[in-house]
C-alpha cells in the first residue's frame, strides 16, 4: 500500500511540474490570399513566415506555434473577415497575422479591436490602417513611405515637371496617388492628370488608360498597381505603346520592379526608377543569408521579395512577442512589446513606430540595370529611417 | 483631339476583334440549337493555355501554335458535345444553364490544378513585337495583327455561310428548324459541325487574347459577361449582328476608359442597355427582323 500512495504522488507532482514548465502553445491566425490571382503574394508570405519558423525556432523561447491557415481568396475584404471572425471566435487565436490586400485588413480591424486580438500586417499598406485598431502592428510598408519621397524626387532629380499618376482604384491605389502627389507638388511639379486604371481582382487591358496619358505627354507617369502580373502588364503596355520614346518616364513604388517578376519584364524594364524597401539584390550580409536560406528552401529558381521578407520579419515580430510574454498573449501587453520593437531584417534596420505602431525602415531609390544578361536593381540613393509621412503630415483619414 | 479619336478607335477595334472571335460560335450555337452554352469561355481559356503550353514547353512557333490550339479545341469540343450537351437538347433552359456554369466551374478548377492559380503569358514572337509606322503615327504590332486575323476570319465566316451550301443549310436551320429538317437537312450534325467551327474560333480568339488580356483559371468566368453581352446586343445566329455588336461595344468600351476613366466599365453596360430597350431581340436578331 505505502508504496501505491508513493507512486501515485509521485504522478501527481509530476503533473504540476510538467504544468508549470510546459511550453504553451500559441496560436497564430494567418489569412492570406492562397488561391485566385493573389496567390503569388500568399505563397510569398507564407515561405517567408516558414522560413523564419524554421531557423529561428529558439527566438519563440521554447513556445510552440501553430499557425491556423485561411484563404482571403480576394482583394474584396468580405471573405478576409468571415475568416477572422471565425479565427477569434471559433479556434480562439492569440495573434492574427497576413493579409495581403488593404480592403482585407481594412474590413478585419474593427474585428481584432472587438476581439482583443494583436494584428500584425504582413503586407496591406494603405497609410491608415493602424489607425483603425489600437491592435494592429505593420510590419509592412505604407504607400507613404514611397509614394511621397518619390514626388520630391521626381522632381528634383528626375527633373519631371509635369506627371500623370495611374492607380488601380482601390484604397491603396488612392493613397499612393494622394502620397506621390503632395510630395511631387511640395516640390514644385505638377499633376496633370488623374487616372484610375482598373481593379485590383483582374489585370485589365492598361492600352486605353495608358494611350489617354501618351497623347497628353506628361514628363513622367507614376503608376500604383499591386505587385505581381498588374505590374507585368504596366511595363509591357508602356513598351507596346513606346511610351519611353515618346518621352514619358515610368516611375512608381517598387510594386512595378517587384523581384519576382523583374526578370519576365525583359529588356523592356531597364532604367525604370521606383521608391521601395527591399529588393533581393541588396548585398548585406543579412540579406544575401536570407536569399541563400530561401533558395535552399525553395529552389534556385525562386527568390524572395518585398512579401516574402515581410513574411519572415512579422514572424521575427510574433516571435518577439511570443518570447517577452513567456507565451501568454494578450492584446495590451503585446502592443506594449511590440512599440519600439527593432530588428535586423534582410531589408536593414526596421523598428515599430512607438507612436503610430507602423514601420520604420530605409526608403532607397531603384534603378533596374542589366547586369550579365540579367535584370537586377541597383540602389541609387537611400533615404534613412523613413516614418510613415501621411501621419507625420496628419493628412485625411492619418490624423488619429 | 484627331489623336485621341485615332486612339480609341484603334485599340477599340483591336478589342472589338477578340470579342467578335470569341463569341461568334456561342452566337451561331445559341441561334441554332437554342442551347445556352455558359461553358463557351471556356473553349477561349483551354485555347489559350494551349498556345501557352505549346510555345513554352514544346517550343513551337506563335501562329503554329494558335493552329493546333484551334483544331485541337474543335476536336476535343466534338466529344464534349456528345456526351454533355446532346442529352440535354431538348431539356429546359434551367437544366443547361446549370450544366453549363457546371463546366465553367470544372474547368476553373481542373485549370487552377493543372497551371496553377497565377496569371501567364507568352512572348508573342518578333516580327509582332514593336510599333508599325503608318506614316502619319506608329501603331503596335500586335493589335495590327488581330485587326487582321478579326477581319480575315468575319471575311472568311460571311463567305462561308452567304456562299456555300453548308451555309444556306445552316442559314435555313436557324430561320426554321423544323422546315428545314423536313427538307431533309441534317440539322443535328450540322450542329456538331457549327459547334466545332465555334469552339475552334473561340480558341482561336483565346490564344490572340492571352497577350492583351492575360490568362488565368478565371477566364471563362471573368469574360463571360462580356461575350453573352456582344451575343445579346448582335442577336442570336447572327454573324452580322455579333460583329457589329462586337465593335460598337469594344469601341465604345475603349472610349469610354480613354475618355472618362472614373466611368469604369459603365460605358459598355449603359450602351448594352440603350440598345437592348430598343431592339430586345438584339441588332439583327431574328424577332426584330
Amino acid at each position: 500500500m505505502p508504496s501505491f500512495f508513493i507512486w501515485m504522488s509521485s504522478i501527481a507532482l509530476c503533473c504540476v511540474l510538467s504544468a508549470t514548465t510546459m511550453a504553451a502553445t500559441v496560436k497564430v491566425g494567418v489569412v492570406l490570399t492562397y488561391s485566385g490571382g493573389g496567390a503569388e503574394f500568399g505563397q510569398q508570405i507564407d515561405r517567408g513566415m516558414s522560413l523564419y519558423l524554421k531557423h529561428h525556432a529558439e527566438a519563440f523561447g521554447g513556445h510552440e506555434i501553430e499557425l491556423i491557415k485561411r484563404d482571403s481568396k480576394r482583394p474584396g475584404g468580405d471573405i478576409a473577415k468571415t475568416a477572422v471572425q471565425e479565427l477569434i471566435t471559433r479556434d480562439k487565436v492569440d495573434l492574427l497575422t497576413g493579409f495581403i490586400f488593404s480592403p482585407n485588413a481594412i474590413a478585419s480591424a474593427s474585428l481584432a479591436t472587438q476581439g482583443k486580438t494583436p494584428m500584425v500586417i504582413m503586407n496591406a499598406g494603405t497609410a491608415w490602417i493602424p489607425n483603425l485598431s489600437p491592435y494592429i502592428v505593420r510590419v509592412s510598408f505604407t504607400m507613404w513611405q514611397s509614394g511621397y519621397p518619390m514626388g520630391a524626387y521626381a522632381k528634383e532629380k528626375l527633373g519631371c515637371e509635369t506627371a500623370a499618376v495611374g492607380y488601380t482604384d482601390y484604397p491603396p491605389g488612392k493613397d499612393s496617388l494622394e502620397a506621390f502627389q503632395t510630395g511631387f507638388e511640395k516640390a514644385g511639379g505638377k499633376v496633370t492628370d488623374t487616372v484610375p486604371i482598373g481593379g485590383p481582382r483582374e489585370v485589365p487591358d492598361f492600352t486605353p488608360f495608358f494611350q489617354r496619358i501618351k497623347d497628353a505627354k506628361p514628363n513622367c507617369l507614376y503608376v500604383f498597381v499591386p505587385a505581381g502580373n498588374h505590374a507585368t502588364a504596366v511595363v509591357k503596355t508602356y513598351t507596346d505603346l513606346a511610351m519611353a520614346q515618346a518621352g514619358i518616364r515610368l516611375i512608381g513604388p517598387g510594386d512595378i520592379t517587384q523581384d519576382t517578376k523583374l526578370q519576365d519584364m525583359g529588356d523592356a524594364a531597364v532604367g525604370l526608377t521606383t521608391m521601395h524597401h527591399y529588393s533581393a539584390d541588396y548585398d548585406s550580409p543579412e540579406n544575401q543569408a536570407f536569399v541563400k536560406a530561401w533558395k535552399d528552401a525553395y529552389g534556385a529558381d525562386s527568390t524572395p521579395d518585398f512579401m516574402g521578407v515581410a513574411g519572415w520579419d512579422g514572424m521575427a515580430a510574433i516571435a518577439h512577442v511570443v518570447k517577452t510574454l513567456d507565451g501568454k498573449v494578450e492584446a495590451e501587453a503585446a502592443m506594449n512589446a511590440l512599440k519600439g520593437w527593432t530588428f535586423n531584417s534582410p531589408r536593414g534596420p526596421i523598428q515599430i513606430d512607438p507612436e503610430t505602431r507602423d514601420i520604420v525602415q530605409d526608403e532607397h531609390v531603384h534603378q533596374v540595370v542589366k547586369e550579365g544578361g540579367r535584370l537586377k536593381i541597383k540602389v541609387l540613393e537611400t533615404i534613412p529611417q523613413v516614418k510613415d509621412p501621411c501621419k507625420a503630415l496628419k493628412i485625411g483619414r492619418c490624423a488619429p | 483631339m484627331w489623336n485621341a479619336l485615332i486612339s480609341i478607335v484603334f485599340d477599340g477595334l483591336a478589342y472589338a476583334m477578340i470579342l467578335f472571335i470569341i463569341s461568334v460560335g456561342l452566337s451561331v450555337t445559341m441561334g441554332l440549337m437554342g442551347f445556352v452554352n455558359l461553358a463557351h469561355g471556356v473553349f477561349a481559356m483551354a485555347g489559350g493555355y494551349l498556345v501557352v503550353s505549346l510555345m513554352s514547353h514544346v517550343g513551337v512557333g506563335f501562329l503554329p501554335a494558335l493552329a493546333v490550339a484551334a483544331v485541337g479545341v474543335a476536336l476535343a469540343s466534338v466529344l464534349l458535345e456528345h456526351v454533355f450537351y446532346a442529352p440535354l437538347y431538348k431539356a429546359t433552359e434551367l437544366d443547361q444553364v446549370l450544366l453549363s456554369i457546371g463546366l465553367v466551374l470544372m474547368a476553373t478548377a481542373a485549370f487552377t490544378y493543372g497551371f496553377g492559380p497565377a496569371p501567364v503569358s507568352i512572348r508573342p514572337p518578333e516580327f509582332l513585337s514593336g510599333q508599325i509606322d503608318l506614316g502619319f503615327r506608329r501603331f503596335p504590332t500586335y493589335r495590327c495583327f488581330m485587326i487582321a486575323m478579326g477581319l480575315l476570319m468575319a471575311a472568311a465566316l460571311w463567305l462561308g455561310f452567304e456562299r456555300t451550301l453548308i451555309g444556306a443549310k445552316v442559314r435555313a436551320a436557324v430561320d426554321n428548324r423544323r422546315m428545314a429538317e423536313s427538307i431533309g437537312v441534317n440539322v443535328d450534325r450540322l450542329f456538331k459541325l457549327v459547334f466545332a467551327l465555334g469552339s475552334g474560333l473561340a480558341a482561336l480568339g483565346g490564344g490572340l487574347a492571352v497577350d492583351i488580356w492575360g490568362l488565368s483559371p478565371n477566364f471563362a468566368i471573368q469574360y463571360l459577361v462580356l461575350v453573352l453581352i456582344v451575343v445579346a446586343v448582335g442577336g442570336l445566329g447572327s454573324i452580322k449582328g455579333t460583329f457589329i455588336a462586337a465593335l460598337v461595344l469594344g469601341v465604345m468600351d475603349n472610349g469610354g476608359k480613354y475618355l472618362w476613366p472614373e466611368g469604369g466599365a459603365f460605358f459598355i453596360y449603359a450602351v448594352t442597355v440603350a440598345i437592348l430597350l430598343i431592339r430586345p431581340d438584339g441588332l439583327f436578331g431574328k424577332g426584330s427582323g
